[in-house]
């Protein structure tokens, strides 16, 4: 790879050609600002930029999923007006996106053919035209049997073409992530796409998918495919990337040669100063424990197994990572522990009192509080106000509820303590009665970790607590579990970023297939051996840190 | 003819022949809100929708003297009903469940008006062409087969056609499939290039039309006339049907003739007119809807599409 150089060459053609692009959501948000965007044929191109910095919303304007208020779109030297993807799909553009487009319950080759379905019929015909155009057959073609065995078989050629491996009858709701990625990125090969936007690619995978996702990607770029590569992580554009582009706040701050940049200048491009990468974290010695799980066994909404007799414990000023693929079993274990799912099997302790089983608010009044993974369903009520937000779960407490019995919520101390929160953790809001839907994520979740904090906990939960955050948000959110952990608190800390995990624990536990396979101090391992670990491959000689 | 035929044979008969006629305007009308469904629009206008056709295929059949002409109008009627359902929710995003009852409230003062209109009528039209029954000779004596299958109206065998058209078209087809992606995740539809809102329209008009099909069937082949609101909530039993039926057309079809049968059997209790069985017609009656509320707490597992009721909006964030 190291050997792919930059074409100084200014005469060589653009794939794409983006021009004065401006875009303005109905609610106001200005997340494209005339931005211009050379992307050279055959080049891999790095899109970067924090949340929200508008790079989603630019390549679907490119896509022609979202429609742009001002600017210009040439794409292969054509000048178009996109109405639907369909203009864009025809023209060769092939998007993966973020959220995956596919339907779980219909199976990988239905999702591929979706929108191009070959028709029975006609197949004989449509080769003589060499296209897959459903066009030529008009309305009617509708209604024609889809030759799925086709399409299967041309999945597999492409498939395999490409190094993947994928079963085209299955149902998508069965496959893993990674997979679901691949049937992703082939449907944009059967689509004949040779320009390929990827959105945030490897946010979901492991540090091995990732490198096989890259392995791919080259085999794209030899084959003379133009790719774009939209991500927030530094390390990914320097491995793959041409020429890299950085946006912020719905601007273009710069395009740079991949060979004449750092990471330390992109991140101060994405995010206008410069970041500290590492945490400070004095060294601390871990006092008693605050929790210990014994031999955990729990169930998933589907009734499977999915945390499989887990053993751990978490001591007073430590904070202990659990590294992991998602899906692995840790949403179960964190439900586990804050009551929100019964345990089958085992034993939770909290400062040795056992809370096996107990409710959520039993295991709440034994201090500890609760991260969630998902701000939106679990950590906020998104139509309640702020106010109501940063006070939910103590409001029948003392002072927030008064009169007989407790009867009646104590408006005016709610929105006393509201108010300090909002100021402690410098939340940007501009009224603590205005609904927690018009927050950014970052401030959304800072109201649960404002909320959470404020209970004065003895352990603290933490699931994914950077989840789409900027690199603000984020390094808050550090600062503040480090603190809390200099503080004395036992701080539980599930994250699926693998960076995060090894910059903030005292040790690290890796989950795989509802266990835990290993715990390993973080100055013991390597980030290619937990990575390894978190794949589920057995490691030899690691020392276990239980 | 009948001289010597075991009267419980006969009742058997009586009741397989009642039961298909009496699914036939369920299964058509549960197929038609499957299309609707399938694709993401609820249509509790349904009723409506059958009204319509029923009325306009009395009426069709009243000037030209052709029921099948009748049976066309009728059809069409249920789909230009459907059209301003599928405008009201697919174009303009309208709230599906209002849109539906506007549409099950006009047709029953349009076709009620009507009534007046056509025939000066207050409760039931004068009688009008029927579809002719089939008749099947060779069939016609053998004890059970004969009083069953015997003569039928081809609508019930045209019924089953259906079933295996709308099987062949959801399943097979490449509208078929795009219905279903549009009811499951209406963005993916349109991130693979295809106007969420042509197939949802399409598969709304087609929904109108199948019910309109049922309401026909009921007008110009089962009784001859049209009669004052004459569906009588048979197209929320259709929609029971098609939750029932998991939102498949071979569910729909099986839900269907299980709801007809019930009706059929309270037929034939009226038929036999034993005096302590009548006692319990009402019970009987009352049964499909019972097990209506059944359906719908759930005693068997339904999964709806994943994005029915929604509607869809190009900009909305995914
Ligand atoms: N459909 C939408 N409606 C309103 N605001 C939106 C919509 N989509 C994105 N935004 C806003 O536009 C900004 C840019 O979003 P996006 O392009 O998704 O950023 P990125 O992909 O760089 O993380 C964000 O502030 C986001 O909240
Ligand atoms: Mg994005």
């Amino acid at each position: 790879m190291a050997e792919s150089s930059v074409s100084l060459d200014t005469t060589s053609r653009n794939a794409v050609e983006l021009i004065g692009i401006c875009k303005t959501f109905p609610g106001g948000v200005h997340a494209n600002k005339n931005i211009t965007l050379r992307i050279r044929e055959g080049e891999v191109h790095g899109l970067l930029g924090e949340n929200g910095a508008g790079k989603t919303t630019l390549m679907n304007i490119l896509y022609g999923l979202l429609t742009k208020d001002a600017g210009r779109i040439i794409i292969k030297g054509e000048e178009v007006e996109l109405q639907s993807p369909q203009d864009a799909i025809v023209r060769g553009v092939g998007m993966v996106h973020q959220h995956f487009k596919l339907i779980p319950p219909l199976t990988v080759a239905e999702n591929v053919v979706l929108g191009l379905e070959p028709i029975l019929v006609s197949t004989k015909m449509e080769s003589h035209l060499g296209g897959w155009s459903v066009k030529s057959v008009g309305v009617l073609s509708q209604i024609l049997p889809v030759d799925l065995s086709a399409a299967e078989k041309r999945i597999v050629a492409i498939a395999e073409e490409n190094g993947m491996n994928i079963d085209p009858k299955s149902k998508v709701m069965d496959l893993s992530v990674g997979q679901q990625q691949r049937v992703e990125v082939i449907k944009t090969l059967y689509r004949a796409a040779d320009i390929l936007i990827l959105d945030e690619p490897t946010s979901v995978l492991t540090p091995q998918e990732v490198d096989e996702l890259f392995v791919t990607l080259s085999k794209f770029k030899e084959q003379g495919k133009t790719i774009v590569l939209i991500t927030h992580k530094l390390r990914e554009p320097m491995i793959l990337c041409d020429r890299i582009s950085v946006l912020r706040d719905g601007e273009l701050v710069g395009t740079v040669n991949r060979e004449d940049t750092s990471p330390e200048q992109l991140a101060r491009m994405m995010v206008g100063r410069s970041v500290s990468f590492t945490v400070e974290k004095p060294p601390k010695e871990p006092g008693s424990k605050v929790l210990s799980v014994t031999d955990l066994v729990v169930y998933n909404a589907q009734g499977l197994v999915a945390v499989k007799g887990v053993s751990f414990d978490v001591h007073e000023g430590e904070i202990l990572g659990i590294a992991g693929v998602e899906g692995n079993g840790q949403t179960e274990l964190v439900e586990g522990i804050v009551g929100l799912r019964k345990p089958k099997n085992g034993q939770v302790l909290v400062n040795g009192k056992d809370l096996t089983g107990k409710s959520p608010r039993k295991v709440r009044n034994a201090g500890v509080s609760h991260i969630p993974e998902d701000r939106h369903k679990k950590g906020l009520v998104l139509p309640f106000t702020i106010q109501e937000n940063l006070v939910l779960g103590r409001h029948a407490d003392v002072p927030f509820a008064t009169g007989p019995r407790r009867m009646l919520l104590n408006l005016q101390e709610s929105r006393r303590v509201s108010k300090d929160l909002v100021q402690t953790y410098s939340i940007k809001v501009s009224d603590v009665s205005s609904s927690a839907q018009t927050l950014s994520g970052g401030n959304q979740q800072k109201v649960v970790v404002a909320r959470e904090l404020a209970a004065q906990p003895k352990l603290l939960i933490a699931a994914q607590p950077t989840r789409g955050l900027d690199v603000g948000a984020t390094e808050f959110i550090h600062q503040v579990l480090v603190g809390m952990r200099n503080a004395g608190l036992g701080v539980l800390l599930v994250s699926a970023e693998l960076d995060e995990i090894v910059n903030l624990s005292d040790r690290i536990a890796v989950m795989f297939g509802g266990k835990i396979v290993a715990i390993r101090k973080p100055s013991d391992t390597t980030v290619e051996e937990l990575g390894l670990l978190m794949a589920g491959h057995e490691v030899a000689g690691g020392s276990d840190e239980r | 003819m009948m001289q010597a035929i075991d009267p419980n044979l006969l009742l058997l008969g009586w009741l397989i022949r009642s039961t298909l006629e009496m699914s036939t305007p369920l299964v058509l009308a549960a197929l038609g809100g499957m299309f609707s469904e399938k694709s993401g629009i609820v249509n509790i206008g349904l009723e409506g929708m059958m009204l319509m056709g029923a009325f306009t295929a009395a009426a069709v059949s009243w000037y030209t003297g052709n029921p099948w002409l009748g049976l066309l109008g009728g059809i069409a009627s249920g789909g230009l009903l459907a059209v301003v359902h599928a405008v009201a929710c697919v174009t303009f995003k309208g709230n599906q469940i209002v849109s539906g009852t506007g549409v099950i409230l006009f047709a029953s003062g349009f076709t009620t008006v009507m009534l007046k209109v056509v025939w000066n009528a207050q409760g039931a039209s004068d009688p009008v062409t029927k579809i002719p029954d089939v008749y099947i000779n060779p069939i016609k004596d053998v004890p059970i087969l004969g009083t069953a299958f015997g003569q039928m109206s081809p609508i019930v065998y045209l019924m089953f056609v259906m079933v295996a058209l709308s099987y062949y078209v959801l399943y097979r087809t490449p509208f078929g499939l795009r219905v279903r992606a549009s009811g499951e995740d209406p963005s993916t539809l349109d991130t693979a290039g295809v106007n969420v809102d042509h197939v949802r329209f399409v598969a709304v008009v087609i929904s109108g039309c199948l019910a309109g099909f049922g309401g026909s069937y009921l007008s110009i082949s089962f009784l001859g006339f049209f009669g004052k609101l004459m569906t009588g909530g048979q197209g929320f039993i259709a929609l029971a049907a098609l939750i029932f039926g998991n939102w498949t057309p071979i569910g729909c079809l099986l839900a269907g003739v299980f709801f007809g049968f019930l009706n059929g059997f309270q037929n034939t209790i009226q038929i036999l007119n034993v005096p302590e069985l009548q006692l319990y017609l009402n019970f009987v009656k009352m049964l499909p809807y019972v097990l209506v509320v059944v359906a719908l707490a759930g005693i068997r597992k339904s999964i709806p599409p994943k994005a029915v009721g929604t509607a869809y909006e190009k900009e909305a964030k995914a």
